[in-house]
């Protein structure tokens, strides 16, 4: 288990709601909003690997990961500005798996625990092909976020919160990520379900776009994850607005956590 | 057993193919998985598929024996004339099966990704035919250089949606088309136009082109007495190249060549990687980021190629060669002088191999795949050649 695994599970624990921003990496400003979030209560930030065809983004995150990779930046150059970043959470990255394949598995693991990462999502790697990442990022201390979606059939997903380190990521609606004016009763009905199964953490995204939804979202998981709501304002706004809006999600979810006692959990 | 059989559990044809998608997306590809396996092994969804094949897509396609080429080429050579099939290509083949398919699995729309706009075409087509709703995404730089193909589409019924992401081509409509699916998964199928993607669909979208290489390997033996000494094929994803090498595969007499683009060469120029679902031969750079591919034929202009494609390959089964596209312009021109036959540009990459390799193969007899007609290419190609043809005086 790595760094995320343990801090997760005793915040959760304590009855913290987990806040969780994402910042696309390489993007103009993106150390300064990673470290304005972490200034402002995110409990762990997802750094985003820019990547040449994003299938899992919507509009707003494929126009950052195209700004970034525009201005340069790679793998490399990221996690190289991941070191510098001196905040006092863990950081994870999300990135597709050609990325991971293109480095080699284990090669990649060592990189990021070099990089003072300690956990990854890959959203194109489902249970079935994640055994050879897996069995690297276990060896490292790399937890391996796994994704569970709403049309998983009941008897997946305890397989997938089995494998699942640091938390279980609760895809929130059918579709990319992005904004949204209403939050999807996906979002809410996925997370019951995985609540009633694991004692892993159960964190909500995609789709969850401002401090409202990620409150009502809070109201059943253990947390969740703000990416096109933050990196529109880093990318309009800069660093401020990112440390701006995370506060306001902040006090939103605080408000859950002090209003509804902590789940019991059975699994 | 045939080379070109089952792939594994796993849907992989040694170490390539698989099913990276997002997590959404592995219910239904399971389900369409075992949709198609119950359906292929039904003998009454077989002879539905049979009949729209014969009595609406115009199958069997014929064999065309190229006495002039032959002449000047000092090799004997056959084309097969996927080109007359309703819709122009070989792409109606797969669509009809996935939509009948779609149709049985109670789906009410499907999506599909576009390079030149024959799959595009086929899949409108079918979708018309069979009462189902069709949006067809297509790159901004293929709907201005394939025109009427969009107006095809759209005379069909289909709604066409202009891509402005990546490279603005191919690979760029096949991400957006999975982002449609990942958000409509429920209600609709994921009509995909090649041997590519997760599995199933380089597996069951081979098996739908299977009948093109049946059917030439029965009218080789009646033509040529046997099977010919090569069997060429144009590749970007590779549907047509596995649909003809599936009658070949095991013969061990026949070279199987498939034929890419100089600036689209996954299997030429690329090492593997995992893109669209599936790992296989992808022209990508140091950092795992999928490169452009640069070619004149909208149909090809894609980085990646086929899982099965790169399993043939890693194996020595088939070759992968590439032409450039001067020389394919000059290929187009040669077929349309000596046999009267306009092809798509697609498959002219296969003509212009063969051309340029004639003098290996002397007294050899080839079968090419003649995997779609040129009418699409025509305005393309007016631009090109005009001035030419009219500086040479006609």
């Amino acid at each position: 288990m790595g760094r995320l695994d343990t801090d997760f599970r005793a915040k959760r624990d304590a009855g913290r709601k987990l806040l969780v921003p994402y910042v696309t990496g390489g993007l103009t400003g993106w150390q300064d909003a990673v470290r304005a979030a972490a200034a402002n209560g995110a409990d762990a930030i997802e750094i985003g690997i820019p990547f040449s065809d994003p299938v899992m983004d919507g509009p707003v995150i494929q126009e950052a990961s195209l700004r970034a990779l525009t201005a340069g930046a790679t793998p490399v150059s990221i996690l190289e500005e991941a070191r510098d970043l001196d905040v006092d959470i863990p950081l994870a990255v999300m990135l597709y798996y050609n990325t991971v394949f293109r480095f080699g598995h284990r090669r990649f693991a060592e990189l990021l625990i070099a990089s003072g990462i300690s956990a990854a999502i890959v959203p194109d790697l489902p249970l079935e092909e994640s055994v050879e990442w897996t069995r690297a990022a276990d060896a490292s201390d790399v937890d391996t976020v796994m994704l569970a979606a709403p049309t998983a059939p009941d008897e997946r997903l305890p397989r997938i919160c089995a494998r699942a380190r640091g938390f279980v990521y609760s895809v929130g609606l059918l579709g990319v990520t992005g904004e949204r004016d209403t939050l999807a009763s996906t979002a809410t009905t996925l997370a019951a379900r995985l609540k009633k199964i694991t004692d892993v953490p159960v964190i909500v995204g995609v789709g969850v776009s401002n401090a409202a939804q990620a409150a009502q979202v809070c109201a059943v998981a253990d947390g969740v994850v703000q990416g096109a709501s933050v990196v529109r304002r880093l990318m309009d706004g800069g660093a401020d607005a990112v440390g701006d809006y995370v506060a306001e999600v902040r006090v939103a979810i605080d408000a859950v956590a002090s209003a509804a006692p902590v789940a019991v959990i059975t699994a | 057993m045939s080379l070109m059989a089952e792939p594994t559990a796993e849907g992989r044809f040694g170490e390539f193919g698989g099913r990276y998608v997002p997590e959404t997306l592995i219910p239904a590809c399971m389900e369409l998985e075992a949709a198609f396996r119950e359906a292929w092994s039904d003998p009454a969804f077989r002879a539905e598929l049979d009949e729209l094949l014969r009595s609406y897509a115009g199958r069997p396609s014929m064999l065309t024996e190229c006495h002039n080429l032959s002449a000047q080429l000092g090799v004997r050579v056959i084309l097969k004339r996927e080109d007359l099939n309703h819709t122009g290509s070989h792409k109606i083949n797969n669509v009809l099966g996935q939509v009948l398919l779609a149709q049985r699995m109670g789906k009410k729309r499907i999506v599909a990704e576009t390079g030149a706009g024959q799959h595009g075409v086929a899949s409108a087509t079918a979708a018309a035919l069979l009462g189902l709703q069709c949006k067809v995404y297509m790159g901004a730089v293929d709907v201005e250089r394939q025109a009427l193909n969009v107006f095809r589409m759209k005379l069909l019924g289909s709604e066409v949606e202009a891509v402005h992401s990546g490279s603005r081509t191919l690979k760029d409509a096949v991400n957006e088309a999975m982002r449609d699916w990942v958000a409509t998964v429920e209600s609709t199928h994921y009509c995909l136009g090649s041997v590519m993607g997760p599995h199933p669909y380089p597996w069951m979208v081979r098996e739908f082109h299977r009948v093109i290489g049946n059917e030439a390997k029965v009218q080789c033996a009646d033509l040529l007495g046997g099977d010919p000494d090569l069997v060429i094929a144009c590749v970007g994803g590779g549907s047509n190249a596995m649909g003809i090498f599936s009658g070949f595969v095991d013969s061990p007499k026949t070279a199987l060549i498939g034929v890419e683009p100089a600036g689209g060469a996954a299997v030429g120029r690329g090492i593997p990687g995992v893109v669209h679902g599936m790992k296989s031969y992808l022209m990508q750079d140091e950092y795992g980021q999928v490169l452009e591919a640069q070619s004149i034929s909208a149909g090809l202009d894609y980085p990646g190629v086929g899982p099965e494609h790169s399993y043939l390959a890693s194996i020595g089964r088939a070759k992968y060669e590439t032409v450039t596209d001067p020389e394919v312009i000059e290929a187009f021109q040669v077929l349309a002088r000596t046999e009267g036959i306009i092809s798509a540009l697609e498959c002219a990459h296969a003509i212009a191999w063969l051309i340029r390799e004639a003098g290996r193969f002397q007294g050899q007899t080839a079968l090419i795949n003649l995997s779609g007609r040129g009418d699409k290419d025509v305005a393309q190609m007016m631009d090109i050649l005009e001035p030419e043809l009219a500086a040479g005086g006609h």
